[in-house]
């Protein structure tokens, strides 16, 4: 692999919020692209190489979204592309082509704007295999299918209920510090219990609500990032991978993450995960997957992401911190923005900048992300500070 | 962006792609399958050797599944395996495999699959349907537009603007559906066709015929594509990818020059640069450019500089672009030969190019013994455009 290493030079982003009337996705992604091209120090139609957006028509209500992108982004007339993924699944392929040595600097974007989305789970309906998968739901909502993973990943490693309760706890607190997290609450582990059984054995409460916002970064090759910005933060790696995608297929460990989190160690140099990485941000749009996703990182072993979480390990004042922003509990579930809003907040605690709920001497972090019911696809990117 | 700089070389080391046709007995799994199967044979390889699986498909409205790219997994062999599914419009059929380039040119990955596959007849009553949806919700929607007026429109400026005669650019649907019959995955190879059948077939939007126009189709493609450090221990000849380049104009539609797709051009630009060609009319042997509709072949040859504005059509005309002139292109017999299943068209376009460079192309071969062929396609609200352009070295 080519030795050129690549950093992030920029980042910009909105707030994450439930409604927002007053702007179209066009002017959210602006809104962030401009801040990130600001924080960078760039001009996009003359320093930028690539502009890649990470969308999905489904959710965008298009036939061909990647229509709609170059505009907002300063991309008019430039190399641009949408990759139907993950905001990670697009820093990857940003990754790749500043690795190529031929590109500079790359543009990522990803947003949600499902607030105007009024037939959510319709949508997710149509994710399932036509023929097969999509007539045993129904008229039931599709996330009976999250209900099933999360009693086969409970089964599998002993993990209770009570434990996933505490995620929903850990991170809605978290999210309070988090100046652009709209789902803040203080909880305690029994009005999470007590919230209901939506898909058992989840719960209301367990389940991310859905948020609209951008969030758009800059990389570049790192002799440039230096000169741009001295310490810039390094994407060290990355992975991804996919599970089967049929749901009776699935295994209950997350292998999707494991492979990805795999990938990404092994390119960042990472040998032991739970001694050099000092924060991770986990994909939890379920309260389960927070844990399950932990352990598939090798952050906690089978079984064991539960209990730590319980007694603390993970939070403010434990030995690793996990999901400072709130994550998408806190701040809502970003689509495939949610992957990025990860990545963001790993960025913003080791640059230094996350106010409040700011680590201290933090170095290297851990970004997580899983593209949702009911898929197995997953990414892992892994950042770290030199100075 | 230097676009010069030296690179990790990739090739391409096998294609595969099915018959091109309605196909209501196949899924997209399926046909992805059989394609991304016949490239792993063609290479000698399983999918075991397979690092990383790129995949590209157009609308999910055609299929009417959400993550269309998810769904395909299991079919294009993405199962535990880094799997990137990349989406420009029309413009996948080439970008795909640009995706890949960059997947073996980054380093990460040493052997890739580049499968492309589409299913337009599940789109009931017509695939037309899907493209309605795809105008800005306030300005374009209200006027119910269709894509054939659209094109109506702009082969009406391109032929205003540059004095072109429809009788010319009829011609190119005669060349390419004459193609076609070389071509065992053809759709609407014609070996009688004639000047006179376009100009008389059904009028859809005018100047635009039924005949000038290529069908809505299923199927898939794939190509295999390799390092320059494993090239050589699966062919002796590979065909290399040399330059790539891709461009987006803006959403706005109504403000660009119908005439001349300067987003084509700096696509070109791009990839020709990279591939250090300076005289494309020169360095060029065979050209695949996208074809969906006959004008576009001829404005995708002057954007790509193998012809000047207005030039595409005396060419044809003169028979230089025949399989057997100056400057072939689309032997393969192009969309409108061969079919058009959007992304899939992969096999029409870089993938005859492969076949082309490394003499496998059959009945449909040019002569010569070509060694530098561009492809290139097109797509979005005609504003984007991707480009490659292969070698072959000896």
């Amino acid at each position: 692999m080519s030795k050129r290493d690549v950093a992030v030079i920029g980042v910009g982003y909105t707030s994450f919020n439930s409604l927002t009337p007053e702007v179209n996705w066009k002017e959210l992604m602006f809104e962030a692209a401009q801040k990130a091209y600001q924080d960078a120090g760039i001009d996009p139609r003359k320093d930028v190489d690539s502009f890649i957006t990470c969308a999905e028509d489904f959710w965008e209500g298009f036939s061909i979204f990647d229509e709609f992108t170059p505009d907002q982004l300063g991309a008019v007339l430039r190399p641009m592309h949408t990759v139907t993924g993950d905001g990670l699944l697009g820093l990857a392929n940003a990754y790749m082509q500043i690795k190529t040595g031929l590109f500079d600097i790359v543009v990522v974007e990803a947003h949600s704007k499902i607030s105007e989305l009024l037939t959510y789970e319709d949508v997710v309906q149509l994710a399932f295999d036509p023929i097969y998968e999509a007539p045993l739901s129904g008229d039931v909502h599709p996330y009976y299918v999250a209900g099933l993973e999360m009693r086969a990943y409970l089964e599998a490693t002993g993990t209770t209920e009570e434990q996933c309760a505490a995620v929903v706890v850990q991170h809605k607190r978290a999210a309070f510090f988090n100046p652009v997290a709209e789902f803040e609450a203080q909880l305690e582990i029994d009005d999470v219990m007590g919230s209901g059984y939506a898909f058992d054995p989840l719960k209301r409460l367990e389940i991310a609500p859905r948020a609209d916002g951008s969030i758009v970064f800059v990389l570049a090759g790192g002799e440039i990032a230096r000169r741009l910005r001295g310490c810039p933060v390094y994407l060290e790696g990355i992975g991804w991978s996919s599970e089967s995608p049929w749901i009776a297929a699935r295994s209950p460990y997350a292998e999707y993450a494991q492979r990805a989190a795999q990938r990404a160690y092994e390119m960042a140099g990472i040998q032991n995960p739970r001694r050099e990485i000092d924060l991770a941000e986990v994909d939890d749009q379920f309260a389960f997957k927070a844990l399950q996703h932990l352990e598939a990182l090798g952050l906690a072993r089978p079984g064991e992401a539960g209990p730590r979480m319980r007694e603390g390990a993970f939070g403010p004042e434990g030995e690793m911190a996990v999901n400072r922003s709130g994550g998408s509990l806190g701040c809502g579930h970003l689509l495939e923005a949610s992957g990025l809003a990860r990545a963001l907040e790993i960025v913003l605690q080791l640059r230094g900048e996350a106010g409040t709920r700011q680590i201290k001497d933090a170095r290297v972090g851990v970004a997580q992300s899983w593209r949702g019911v009911p898929h197995g696809t997953g990414a892992v990117a892994v950042f770290s500070r030199r100075d | 962006m230097d676009l010069s700089k030296r690179r990790k070389d990739v090739a391409i080391v096998g294609a595969g792609m099915t018959l091109f046709s309605r196909r209501l007995l196949e899924t997209g799994k399926e046909m992805s399958f059989e394609a991304a199967k016949m490239a792993l044979d063609q290479a000698g390889l399983s999918l075991h050797d397979i690092d990383a699986v790129i995949v590209g498909s157009a609308p999910d409205a055609f299929d009417g599944v959400h993550k269309k790219g998810e769904w395909l997994l299991d079919g294009a062999g993405g199962v535990h395996k880094p799997y990137m599914r990349v989406f420009t419009g029309g413009g996948t059929a080439v970008f795909a495999p640009i995706a890949g380039w960059w997947h073996v040119a980054s380093g990460l990955f040493e052997r890739v699959l580049v499968i492309c596959e589409e299913k337009m007849s599940s789109c009931q009553p017509h695939a037309q349907s899907a493209f309605a949806h795809i105008w800005d919700p306030i300005l374009d929607r209200p006027l119910k537009p269709n894509l054939v007026w659209i094109f109506s429109m702009e082969m009406q400026r391109y032929m205003h603007k540059y004095n072109v005669r429809y009788e010319d650019i009829a011609l190119v649907a005669v060349k390419n559906k004459r193609n076609a019959v070389g071509h065992p995955c053809a759709q609407l190879a014609d070996p009688d066709i004639t000047l006179e059948d376009v100009l008389n077939s059904e009028p859809m939007a005018l100047p635009v015929r039924r005949l000038d126009i290529s069908p809505p189709s299923d199927g898939a493609s794939a190509v295999v594509l390799v390092s320059e450090d494993v090239a050589y221990d699966l062919v002796d000849e590979p065909v290399w990818i040399a330059g790539v380049g891709w461009c987006i104009d803006s959403t706005m539609w109504t403000n660009r020059d119908l005439a001349f797709p300067k987003f084509v051009a700096k696509a070109a630009k791009m990839a020709y640069e990279m591939a250090g060609i300076k005289n494309p009319k020169e360095e060029i042997d065979l050209a695949e450019p996208y074809d969906p509709f006959d004008y576009k072949e001829l404005q995708h040859l002057e954007a790509l500089g193998l012809a000047e504005p207005g030039e595409a059509a005396i060419l044809t005309r003169e028979g230089k672009t025949q399989r057997d002139g100056e400057l072939p292109v689309c032997p393969s017999g192009g969309l409108l030969g061969v079919g058009n299943p959007i992304a899939a068209t992969l096999g029409i376009k870089v993938g005859e190019l492969f076949w082309q460079l490394s003499g496998q192309a059959g009945p449909r071969q040019v002569p010569g013994d070509p060694a530098v062929g561009v492809a290139q396609a097109w797509g979005d609200l005609m504003q984007f455009s991707s480009v490659i352009v292969l070698r072959r070295h000896s």
